[in-house]
């Protein structure tokens, strides 16, 4: 890795992306329910997992 | 019916496998061949879970609902920052740090008293934690032995002080191989890195029978709970506690780096900085696949056992015993035991070696008794403390779990813990961004927030468990109000981990930066400072060598090396320095900075970097430089850099301007060879007229009878010729004036419309001659421009003249129409002559360009006009162009600009 390559730069933004999206108060925007699950079920993993399909992405996008 | 030896030989079955992982991945480092991939460790960094993860989240839920995923999204997001993590990494690397104490004390002056103060609070902060593990352990095997006969053991030996002792044993093996805590425990790693696959698998079976064997599904749960009024409120979060929410996230996010188990894995036991690059994604992944489960299972539990009074910290084991899904409760089993097992072996390596070098070796190398034996090998002893320390602190940890037993102060450690270790933030990361933080800021920082803590959630831990008296909590220290411990100042409507975070964190940031904004750096300090914040800069050791001078021996920095490393490690650690350095052995070094330097980091990485800053300066004298004078050679290296990075500057300037240079001397070279053209057309334009009229003039001379039509024909073409060539003369002078620059220019107000009306006047017999239409469209007066009258009307007669030149006679029509917009007036003179290609609207007015095909028709003009006409124009600002399409006739359009309104 080499200083302030963008790879590291990508990730931090996506942890500071992460912050608002899974902290209130647009936690309490979900309501109700999809499928018999809880929307807030679905939002929290739901994201949680988009972040680390998106972090997977962007670290191992150009080999290692 | 499960018995207990069944129990008992799985268990041992398991550690056994355990230790054949171990002893398969410590043979593979000693081969060489490393077994730890990138995956390997984004799977270690998963002793993050604990049993408290693996029975304890599932509690969590039951009371909290979808909470407990703070927990787990902390880490997530934490982990993204990679830059953060590995600057932690590289300067551990660097420095040869070997946990979070040394890190700390190293950054501050490599101080004593900083590294003893962190173990401490570490220790004090996660021996309870280490209990927690032993009671999971403990609950387990309770639940498992509920059904069958309990007396498997004596009454003085009970099962957890027997898995203690079996821990103990393998930490000692895996963990204390080499005395050099900065060599890698690549068996315990492997090990750490099994036991989270095992301990995932358990928990996602158990996951799944649950959901899917016991229950309809994930959306059957659901349903069912959303019945009852009292789950419907675990699904839904409580919006009301977003603060509490946050806290978690951020407790959390601190945990991940700077729990003793965790720095030790991530950063300690790192092989390769590029492995960051797995872990950024594969360990949330891990987080989030041992959470999707933990919900259903409490939900599971709850409407299973209702009212039945089940702990819900063991419903991972009692769902499927409920079912008699015996084997699947062993292996749940197995997945806490190897929770536990995984956290309490590298936690208690990590805590052995910030004991051993933080808390002991300071007193050991003050104490008598080390300097009479001056030349013993100490690394045994070393390795000895260490073993001793990793025994005490699993004792410590059994004591406390049989003291705290069911008691509140062990179940809510988990999070207490975490509180403890955030602790450890401002001063890292302060350290690793800020020059100006000092060791007093970081002590006094520390002390605060570890006081807060203390007296915020450890004491009143304890007085839930009813050890000490509560009234501190109820009604304040010596009654008080403002002092009760979970709402100091009045604080209150937080929850008491919240609380805690705040008061300590505000209290230790506070006091961090206000005391290091108070009190001057020594000179080590400042030395360490700048090595800590640029360490991406200092990539070689250009400062390091410099900032120390003095006095020292090889034979003494050797024998230092002896003593501490063992007398092979030292040979061969000298051998590869030595080596590095170009010399044949060690014997040959100069005892220089740069081999002091060499000596202190083989010694930090054995007992610590304070304790080998004391080792070092006891057998080589010290120059004591000044803080000013570190700060000055700090600066110099600061300045080099900046220099280089100046000249660097100067030499991509100076690039530019030789191919600048370059350029220029090209464009000369293309002058130089135009104008060998130009006067070689020159010569040929002018031998033209020549030639004709010294052709005639000989016709003339030699024949005398010639007719008097034809002699009188001959003698206008001569006079026409001699005219064109004195024309042509005059052109070219005229040209070669203007591009000189020594044209006479006088310049006034000229009214256009009326100076082409002028021109059109005295043309006006050329186009009647010709049969030319004129047609012109001019205002009556103005507009008005600065210019020279007469040179603009020498343009203006050279395109009306051009124009009826190339039209044909009798239908030709020429066009004038002057307009004018608010910068400029445009003059248009179009004609319906044969028009222009779009190459040769380019090349016309090129000097000596002719209209019409010059190889056929006679010349009929000089070629100089428009070139002329153009140079005249853009000297007063204008441009001059042609807008034509073949056979659609040409357009030349001039325009000046108009004089800027007066203000």
């Amino acid at each position: 890795m080499k200083r302030a390559s963008p790879v590291r730069q990508r990730l931090a933004a996506l942890g500071l992306l992460g912050v608002p999206l899974l902290t209130y108060p647009l936690l309490s925007l979900p309501g109700g329910n999809l499928a018999g699950i809880p929307a807030t079920y679905f939002y929290l993993f739901g994201v949680w997992a988009g972040l680390i399909a998106l972090a997977a992405w962007v670290a191992e996008r150009r080999g290692k | 019916m499960i018995s207990g030896w069944l129990v008992a030989a799985l268990s041992t079955f398991y550690l056994a496998v355990l230790f054949a992982v171990a002893r398969f991945g410590d043979a593979r480092a000693d081969a060489g061949k490393s077994i730890i991939s990138a995956n390997v460790y984004a799977l270690s960094l998963a002793v993050y879970c604990t049993s408290w993860t693996f029975f304890g989240s599932v509690g969590r839920a039951t009371s909290g609902g979808l909470s407990f995923l703070t927990i787990y999204i902390g880490p997530t997001l934490m982990l993204m920052c990679v830059g953060v993590i590995l600057k932690m990494i590289r300067i551990s690397k660097v420095y040869r740090i070997t946990s979070i104490a040394d890190f700390i004390a190293s950054r501050y002056g490599k101080s004593q008293l900083l590294a003893g103060l962190v173990t401490v609070i570490a220790v004090i902060g996660v021996v309870p934690y280490i209990a927690l593990q032993l009671k999971a352990v403990a609950a387990s095997l309770n639940v498992l032995f509920q059904q069958s006969d309990h007396a498997l053991l004596p009454w003085w030996l009970d099962s957890t002080l027997l898995i203690a002792a079996v821990l103990a044993l393998f930490t000692i093996l895996f963990g204390t191989r080499h005395l050099d805590a900065t060599e890698r425990h690549e068996g315990m790693v492997a090990a750490v890195a099994f036991e989270s696959v095992v301990k995932l698998v358990a928990f996602i079976a158990v996951g799944l029978f649950v959901t899917y064997g016991m229950f309809g599904g994930l959306s059957d749960i659901f349903q069912r709970a959303t019945e009852s009024p009292e789950l419907a409120r675990l699904l839904q979060l409580d919006s009301s506690r977003a603060g509490t929410w946050t806290a978690m996230i951020l407790l959390s996010g601190l945990a991940i780096i700077f729990l003793p188990r965790q720095f030790q894995i991530i950063v300690v036991e790192n092989v390769d900085e590029s492995h960051l690059k797995r872990a950024v994604w594969l360990f949330p992944l891990y987080l989030l696949l041992i959470n999707v489960f933990v919900l259903p299972l409490a939900l599971g539990g709850l409407l299973h056992f209702n009212g039945q009074g089940f702990n819900p910290d063991t419903f991972v084991l009692t769902l499927p015993l409920a079912r008699g899904a015996e084997s699947l409760a062993l292996l749940a089993f197995i997945g806490g035991l190897s929770a536990a097992t995984g956290m309490v072996i590298v936690e208690t390596i990590a805590l052995s070696t910030m004991v051993c070098n933080d808390l002991v070796m300071p007193f050991l190398l003050r104490s008598t008794w080390l300097k009479t034996e001056k030349q013993q090998d100490l690394s045994g002893l070393l390795i000895g403390i260490r073993r001793v320390a990793i025994v005490l602190i699993l004792l410590l940890g059994y004591i406390y779990f049989r003291a705290a037993g069911e008691a509140y102060a062990l179940v809510g450690i988990g999070l207490i813990s975490f509180a403890a270790v955030a602790q450890f933030a401002p001063a890292m990361f302060g350290g690793m961004y800020w020059k100006q933080g000092t060791r007093a800021g970081a002590v006094s920082g520390l002390l605060a927030g570890f006081g807060i803590w203390l007296y915020t959630l450890l004491l009143p831990s304890f007085a839930k468990s009813g050890w000490i008296g509560s009234g501190f909590v109820e009604q304040g220290l010596f009654g008080i109000g403002l002092l009760k411990a979970q709402a100091l100042f009045g604080l209150s409507g937080l929850d008491e981990i919240s609380h805690c975070l705040w008061w300590s964190l505000f209290a230790n940031i506070g006091c961090y930066v206000a005391v290091s904004l108070n009190s001057k750096p020594d000179a080590v300090e400042a030395s360490q400072a700048e090595r800590f914040v640029d360490i991406f800069r200092h990539a070689g050791r250009d400062a390091d060598a410099r900032l120390w001078r003095g006095n020292a021996s090889v034979e003494a920095l050797v024998g230092l090396l002896e003593r501490f490393l063992g007398p092979l490690r030292a040979r061969q650690q000298l051998a590869i320095y030595a080596q590095g350095r170009g010399a044949v052995d060690w014997h040959s070094l100069p005892a220089d900075a740069d081999f002091v330097h060499f000596a202190e980091s083989e010694l930090a990485g054995a007992i610590g970097s304070a304790s080998a800053r004391v080792m070092v300066a006891s057998v080589a004298q010290e120059e004591d430089l000044g803080l000013d004078e570190v700060l000055d050679i700090l600066d110099e290296a600061t300045q080099v850099r900046a220099y280089s990075k100046e000249l660097e500057v100067k030499q991509q300037a100076l690039e530019v301007a030789t191919a600048e240079l370059r350029g220029a001397n090209e464009r000369l070279r293309e002058l130089d060879s135009m104008k060998d053209d130009f006067i070689s057309t020159v010569t040929h334009e002018l031998r033209t007229p020549l030639t004709s009229i010294r052709a005639l003039s000989e016709m003339l001379h030699e024949d005398p009878e010639m007719d008097l039509s034809d002699r009188k024909r001959f003698l206008g073409i001569i006079v026409n010729e001699a005219e064109r060539l004195t024309r042509l003369i005059n052109q070219i002078l005229d040209m070669a004036k203007l591009e000189s620059g020594r044209a006479e220019w006088t310049t006034s107000e000229v009214d256009v419309g009326n100076l082409v009306r002028e021109a059109i006047d005295s043309l006006g017999q050329l186009f009647r001659e010709k049969g030319v239409a004129l047609e012109s469209e001019i205002p009556a007066t103005g507009p008005i421009v600065l210019a020279d009258r007469d040179r603009l009307t020498q343009v203006m007669i050279n395109l009306l003249s051009n124009a009826v030149k190339f039209v044909p006679g009798g239908s030709g029509r020429v066009h004038v129409r002057v307009g004018s917009d608010q910068k400029s007036v445009r003059v248009v003179v179009s004609d319906n002559g044969p028009g222009l290609t779009a190459e040769e609207c380019n090349v016309i007015f090129e000097k000596f360009r002719q209209g019409g095909n010059t190889m056929t028709d006679k010349p009929q003009g000089t070629g100089l006009g428009l070139p002329i006409s153009r140079q005249i124009v853009e000297f007063f600002g204008g441009n001059l162009w042609v807008e034509s399409q073949p056979g659609a006739g040409a357009a030349f359009i001039f325009t000046v600009p108009l004089p800027a309104p007066e203000a």
